[in-house]
């Protein structure tokens, strides 16, 4: 099987700057990735790249086996985007936008009107869809956008900051669209906030100053942050050099004389261990957790460190 | 696709008051230039009836027309074409056609042809005023039909023209500065020529006027035509060369 998009060494230079610096990647159907960087990390360019709005300096991008710079037309139409600001004729109704982009999509004519019927339904667009673009409020013309890009039912979707201006329960009810549509399509989708990756993506890929500096899978991610801290806290103080003799432990930091945060790096299961030297030496165990690394702290650490 | 570019266009134009009032002041001005034209040959008539070979109705009337509504389509192309790529990467939607299946000359042409949808309605509309003549007179359709063509020809070239203005600026209101001030600069370069007293054959042929009114005076010469396709040609592949530009280098 082919991937729907096989991005190779992508680089893009603005002048002498460069945006993005080498990348590569492969999405398959099925896969929601998050783009994760900060601001200015080169999300948008590589999208952009992506979409063929922006041709890449080097590099080679297929979409279904078909080369974006090559064969454009046909690359394009396997491609439904939504770029930061959504591209909106302000002065046309919903209905009227989302049927001229049916057609700009090469949506035949007689299955237009169920494709623009169905978009609605989907992003929930039913109630306003005769009125002008221009009067909705920023969350539906975020969702007119949406919609834009999933109407001609695309391979490949790529969504820059969809969720960004709406409110939490459309937030909500865009991630679960998001999700139904991964089943089918594979997903590409730019975002700065660190949950909705964790929440709505099987994949993450987070860029720095245009290189990408982690590709992993939700579940990888997920172990990523589960492990290397444990918290306990016993009735007795413990004796904190006998832990240390332990396999895998690296440090123990007491924070007071019954609560404890133990470091380790091994892959080992330190907790049994853990948990087996409290309870032999009687110091009262009370509990004992793995402490959460928040997505933050990834983040924030990989961006740093490529920094120093 | 182009059609379909073009249809959205040419609706849209039609959505805002823009069209409607260049249609309503165009006609407005033309009516009243026209009711001149016929109040001077009424004056002339009777002295005009002695010479034999004297110019008639269509040359004194309908081709002043023409005339006038050349002039006025300079001023008023510009406005038309200032908003047609400029607006589009203002507002960000440049981007929804960039990443449809769509090349930058689908862009391009179905832009054009609906800002040529609407000069048609003017030139056609300039064209049915002067047809009232017939209710009192005959006229020479050779001719006329000549200064329909020539009109049509002469606005789709001020169109390409500012299209690709339009393609460059980053702001509407510099797009038709700038198309204005390079179609009139077009329009009066072989004046220099007559002011030395020594005709410049370049200059000359670069004068979008003199082209205009070879065929103003129902002379169809294929030199003229060519003149007026050439020249949107070159302004149209200018403005695709520049869309694509700009997806390189930005």
């Amino acid at each position: 099987m082919t991937a729907l998009i096989e991005a190779k060494n992508l680089s893009r230079f603005y002048g002498r700057q460069c945006a993005v610096d080498d990348v590569s990647f492969n999405l398959n159907k099925g896969e929601i990735l998050g783009f994760l960087g900060k601001n200015g990390a080169g999300k948008t360019t590589t999208m952009q790249m992506l979409c063929g709005c922006l041709a890449p300096s080097a590099g080679q991008i297929l979409i279904n086996g078909i080369d974006l710079l090559d064969q454009p037309k046909q690359a394009k139409s396997a491609l439904g985007y939504l770029p930061d600001t959504p591209p909106l004729y302000k002065d046309l109704t919903v209905h009227e936008f989302l049927h001229y982009c049916a057609r700009l999509h090469r949506v035949p004519r007689q299955r237009c009107a169920k494709a623009v019927h169905k978009a609605e339904q989907r992003c929930g667009l039913e109630s306003v869809r005769h009125r002008l673009i221009n009067q909705l409020s920023k969350g539906f013309q975020q969702r007119v956008g949406i919609a834009q890009s999933i109407l001609h039912e695309p391979d490949v979707i790529i969504l820059d900051e969809p969720t960004v201006g709406l409110d939490p329960i459309q937030i909500q009810e865009i991630r679960q669209l998001i999700k139904q549509l991964g089943e089918e399509h594979g997903i590409i989708l730019s975002t700065h906030i660190l949950s909705e990756v964790q929440q709505s993506c099987s994949h993450v890929q987070i860029i720095d100053q245009g290189r990408l500096i982690l590709k992993e899978s939700i579940a990888g991610l997920n172990r990523l942050m589960n492990t290397e801290r444990i918290k306990l806290r016993t009735r007795q103080p413990i004796d904190i050099d006998t832990i240390k003799a332990l396999d895998g432990i690296t440090a123990v930091e007491v924070q007071s004389p019954h609560d404890y945060i133990v470091h380790f790096h091994a892959k080992t299961a330190v907790t049994d261990i853990l948990a087996a030297c409290v309870l032999e030496n009687r110091w009262g165990l009370e509990a004992i957790a793995p402490l959460k690394k928040s997505m933050e702290d990834i983040f924030i650490s990989l961006t740093t460190q490529t920094h120093a | 696709m182009i059609f379909t570019i073009a249809r959205r266009e040419f609706q849209s134009l039609f959505l805002s008051p823009l069209a409607w009032s260049v249609l309503a002041v165009i006609q407005f001005i033309l009516a009243y230039l026209f009711l001149t034209q016929i109040e001077t040959f009424i004056a002339f008539q009777s002295r005009l009836a002695q010479i034999s070979h004297a110019p008639g109705i269509t040359d004194i009337i309908v081709a002043p027309l023409f005339s006038n509504a050349a002039v006025i389509l300079l001023l008023v192309t510009p406005l038309l074409t200032m908003r047609t790529l400029c607006e589009e990467r203002r507002n960000k939607t440049l981007t929804l056609l960039l990443s449809a299946p769509l090349s930058t000359t689908d862009i391009v042409l179905g832009k054009y042809l609906s800002i040529i949808g609407l000069l048609t309605c003017i030139v056609a509309m300039t064209g049915l005023m002067s047809l009232a003549l017939l209710f009192g007179g005959e006229l020479d359709f050779g001719k006329w039909f000549c200064n329909l063509l020539g009109l049509l020809l002469l606005t789709a070239a001020f169109a390409a023209l500012g299209l690709y203005l339009s393609s460059l600026a980053s702001h509407p209101t510099i797009a038709a500065i700038g198309s204005f001030g390079l179609l009139l600069l077009l329009w009066i370069i072989d004046w220099k020529a007559g002011l030395k007293n020594q005709s410049s054959d370049v200059l000359e042929y670069i004068s979008m006027l003199r082209h205009f009114q070879n065929l103003q005076s129902g002379l169809l010469d294929s030199q003229d035509v060519l003149y007026f396709v050439l020249f949107c040609a070159t302004f149209l592949i200018l403005s695709i060369f520049r869309l694509e530009y700009e997806r390189l280098q930005k």
